[in-house]
Formats: structure tokens, sequence, C-alpha cells
């Protein structure tokens, strides 16, 4: 490591030069195991949140509010579900994971980066085990299986680049100002209202629709129902600008996460 | 060859200590506070050659625990420069990386990946960390059943076992019951008979001037000695005495 005072910029460089997939997958396991270790029902719990609230919104919009015009509205909601609760949860614990690890940060020179993008991953597999709910529910709802299916691994993947990008941002953020968190909070509440969860996207006028396709988490949830409902290619410009985005964000996290991550140490 | 290198090295701290309130940054930028600084270590320059072992001994809040967290690269120098070259384990806070929802044999891997192994080098060394901790019976508990003594016993056999180049202890000597002690000092004299680094935090004890041939003297940030441990042992047991 060295550092040189350069008009008044400090240079840093860490030295932690190990195995950077195995200390990763050590800590996705670890995450994962321990969130359900003691729970009896295990990852039994990733498929019923999305199974419940699905049931209720489909009761809501079928039952309650009956002139929608959306056919297999619960693969509809679901598509909007899945992506929505991988996007919340990733996001919210992977804002406090720097802090809430400050033994481990203040204790092993490990690549600091490496803790809030864990946090992410580890939440990739309650992820993995949703998706295959959402994929068996729309075979089971009679869409079969096409060639577009071959879609979703690049819009999934760009979507886990965005919240990446978004927990680096928020986690360096939380160290300094602890209600980081509780914003990221509330900004999730909100999400579920500003992105196309519960309804269609037609039904937002015209120029507010061709924003939405810039948040990387309405644009996969259209994906996802262009993919899987209408069984067909998402289109290049909404592909475009999902990818625009993403890379965008994660670019800008890593550099905003890189510049804070000097001082952790002195306020933890 | 020098391992350690530091060169008019200053740490400061602010004296609020982590501010974390909106309120402290705002006032900040609109020059409300002093930002007085406290130098944790101020001007220090030395360096450490292959194969030494050093101590650093001084009172309470001399800097000596700083000292050990830029030499382990956790924190930057404020100004100066610091080089380390190999791979260091620090015996800092023993188990700083385990989990206790986590079985023992869990939470040895994780920590081998943590101090920068690889898959292949920590299922190598698996075996003796085990077979040193002598906690064979308990390795697929999860770690909160056990004591707090099998803890560190465990937390010691990783760092020890993992053959790193320079060894940083932070008064950890005391592990375990008397036996497992004694098994400790013997493996960290090992080590030191090995041609490895030891930089060393601890009280002057008997021990420490048996397994250290060098000491550092820092007091209120600053090094005020730096030589063969018997004379910078008793010029500093003297200081103290004069003060009482």
């Amino acid at each position: 490591m060295e550092v040189r005072r350069r008009s008044g910029r400090v240079k840093y460089l860490f030295m932690w030069k190990g195995d950077y997939l195995f200390l990763l997958q050590n800590l996705v396991v670890k995450d994962f195991k321990i969130r359900y270790r003691n729970m009896s029902l295990g990852v039994f719990w990733s498929l019923l949140n999305p199974l419940v609230m699905m049931g209720a919104l489909t009761f809501v919009f079928t039952a309650v509010f009956p002139n929608n015009q959306i056919p297999n509205f619960p693969i509809f909601v679901l598509c909007g579900l899945v992506p929505f609760n991988f996007f919340t949860v990733a996001w919210q614990n992977g804002t406090i994971s720097v802090a809430n690890n400050a033994g481990l940060i203040k204790r092993v020179p490990v690549p600091r980066e490496i803790v809030p993008i864990a946090t992410v991953l580890s939440t990739c597999v309650h992820l993995g085990i949703q998706i295959g709910l959402l994929l068996v529910m729309v075979l089971v709802f009679g869409r079969g299986l096409n060639w577009n299916w071959l879609w979703l691994p690049v819009v999934w993947g760009l979507e886990i680049l965005f919240v990446c990008g978004l927990t680096l941002m928020t986690s360096a953020l939380d160290v300094y100002i602890r209600d980081v968190r509780y914003v990221v909070e509330s900004a999730c509440t909100l999400l579920f209202w500003m992105v196309p969860v519960f309804y269609a996207i037609h039904s937002v006028p015209q120029h507010y629709a061709n924003l939405y396709q810039f948040n990387p988490l309405s644009a996969l949830i259209l994906a996802l129902r262009t993919i899987l409902i209408d069984g067909a290619a998402p289109s290049s410009t909404l592909l475009l600008k999902l990818t625009f985005s993403s890379t965008l964000v994660f670019a800008l996290g890593l550099y905003v996460f890189h510049r804070l991550k000097r001082q952790f140490f002195d306020y933890l | 060859m020098k391992v350690i290198e530091l060169k008019n090295v200053d740490k400061t701290f602010h004296r609020s200590g982590g501010q974390k309130l909106l309120r402290h940054y705002l006032e900040d930028i609109l020059g409300k506070t002093d930002p007085e600084q406290f130098f944790a270590l101020k001007d220090v320059s030395f360096s450490i050659r292959d194969g030494e072992s050093v101590a650093v001994i001084g009172a309470n809040g001399a800097g000596k625990s700083t000292l050990l967290s830029l030499v382990t690269q956790l924190v930057p120098p404020s100004s100066g420069t610091l080089d380390v070259r190999g791979r260091t384990a620090a015996l800092l806070d023993l188990g700083s990386g385990f989990h206790p929802d986590l079985t023992g044999r869990e939470n040895i891997l994780l920590n081998a990946s943590l101090l920068g192994f690889s898959r292949k080098q920590a299922h190598d060394l698996y075996d003796s960390i085990v077979e040193f901790s002598e906690l064979d019976d308990f390795i697929k508990e999860p770690l909160r059943t056990y004591s707090n003594g099998m803890m560190l016993r465990l937390a010691f056999s990783v760092a020890v076992n993992l053959d790193p180049e320079i060894l940083i202890i932070d008064e950890v000597l005391a592990v375990g019951d008397q036996k497992f002690q004694a098994k400790c000092t013997e493996k960290i004299f090992e080590i030191r008979n090995q041609g490895k680094t030891i930089l060393c935090v601890s009280h002057v004890s008997p021990t420490l001037q048996l397994l250290c041939e060098r000491a550092l003297w820092l007091d209120h940030g600053q090094l005020v000695m730096d030589g063969p441990i018997g004379e910078v042992a008793a010029a500093y047991e003297g200081r103290l005495t004069r003060q009482s």
C-alpha cells in the first residue's frame, strides 16, 4: 500500500491479493445459510411470499375492481412481483451491509466492494427460486416455451448489474449518514406504485411511458411480460435503454464507493 | 529486505470521532465547527526487515492499535508513505470474521477466504487447523454452541496455521486454558524461528522479551525510542516508576 499526498489528494491502493471467487462464494453461502438455518420452512418462504401477494393482488384487481382488461392477470402480476421483490430485498439488505459488517471492515483488509456485492448476489439465490416459480406458473397458464426465453438471462443480468450499482452507492453513503437506509426503505415503498407491477404500461400516458423504460426495474418487468406472456422478443429500444442505464448506474456506483471507502474505518 | 516501512506517517482523527449526523456535515460546510484534529500517530518513521520480531510498547492511547491497523492496511495514513510487502495475518480481534450461526468448519473456510487464501490452500490447511484447535468433536456444530475459550482457540488456530509472512499480534497471547496458552506461545515461537516477521503489541512481559529482539516505544502518537528490547523496556519501565 502506498499513500502519496499530491496537491491535497491522497492516492491509496489496497493490497489484498486473494481469491475473489472463493471469498464471494463463501460470503454468499454465509448469507444464505444464516437466513434459513433456523427456519423450519426454509427456502419455502421464497415461494410463499410472491404467491400470497399474487393471490391478493389478483383478488383486488379481478374481484374488487373487476373492470381491468388484462388477460392472465395472475402471471401478469407475478411478472411484476418477482423482479420487484428481488429489487427491494437486495437493495435494502445491500444498503445496510457495510455498516452491519463493521467488524469485518475494521479487522480484515478485504476489498470493501465485495461486501455489498455478496449481499446482492445472495439475494439472487432466492431470485433463482422465484424465477423457477414464475416459469412454472407461465407454463401452468398455458403460455408455452418459446425461443425468446433466451432473452431472460440477458435482462436479468442487466437487472442484477443495476442493483449492484445502486447498492454500492447507498451502502457507502449509509456509512456516513445512517438515515440512508430509511430513505431506501421509503423509496422502495414508493416504487411499488411507480413501476408497472399491477397495471399495464399502456394505461400510462405516452410521454410518461417513455420514461419508464429508463428505469431498469420497469424495463425488466415490461421485458418479462413481452417474453413470457406475449412470447415475443423485447423491443430493441427497451433493451438499449436498459443496458444504458444499468451500466451507467453500475459505473457510478463503483466510482462513488471507491471515493468513499477510504474513510470507512473512521466512521464505523 | 524491508518488509514494513513507514516514512513520516501521520494519522489523524477528528475530535468528534465519526460524526454521523447530517447536521454535522452541514455545520462543516458552513464552517461552524472548528475541525480540530487529533494525532493518533505523528511523524512516525521506522522499517522492519524480513525475519525481525518487533514489539510495540507504550501506555494506553499511545497509538499502538492505530499503528497495527495501518500496517494491516485497514486504514490509510493521513500523510506519509507506508509500504508493506508480504501476506499479513493479524491476531487483532480474534474471530472478527466469525459468525455464530455457521459451523466451525464453515467459519474456518470463510476466515481463510477473508485472509486471502484460495479454495485449494484453504482445504489443504483445514486439517492442520482443526488438529491444532483440538475441536474435532465440535467442528460440525454451530459456533454459538462453543464456549468463549473454544471460539478463541479456533480463531487462533486459523490465524497461525494460515502460514502468514508477517504475523501481527495484539495482546492476545492469553487464549484458553494454560495448556492451550503454552501451545500458542510455542507456536508463535515456532513461527518466529521459521524466520517470519512478527509485530507484537503487548505489555512488557518476560515472554515478550524472549519473543522479540527489538522494541518500538510509542508515546502520545510519537516514536520515542527504537532499539533492542532490553534497553527500551528498561527505559520505559524507568519512566513509569519515575512518574509514580
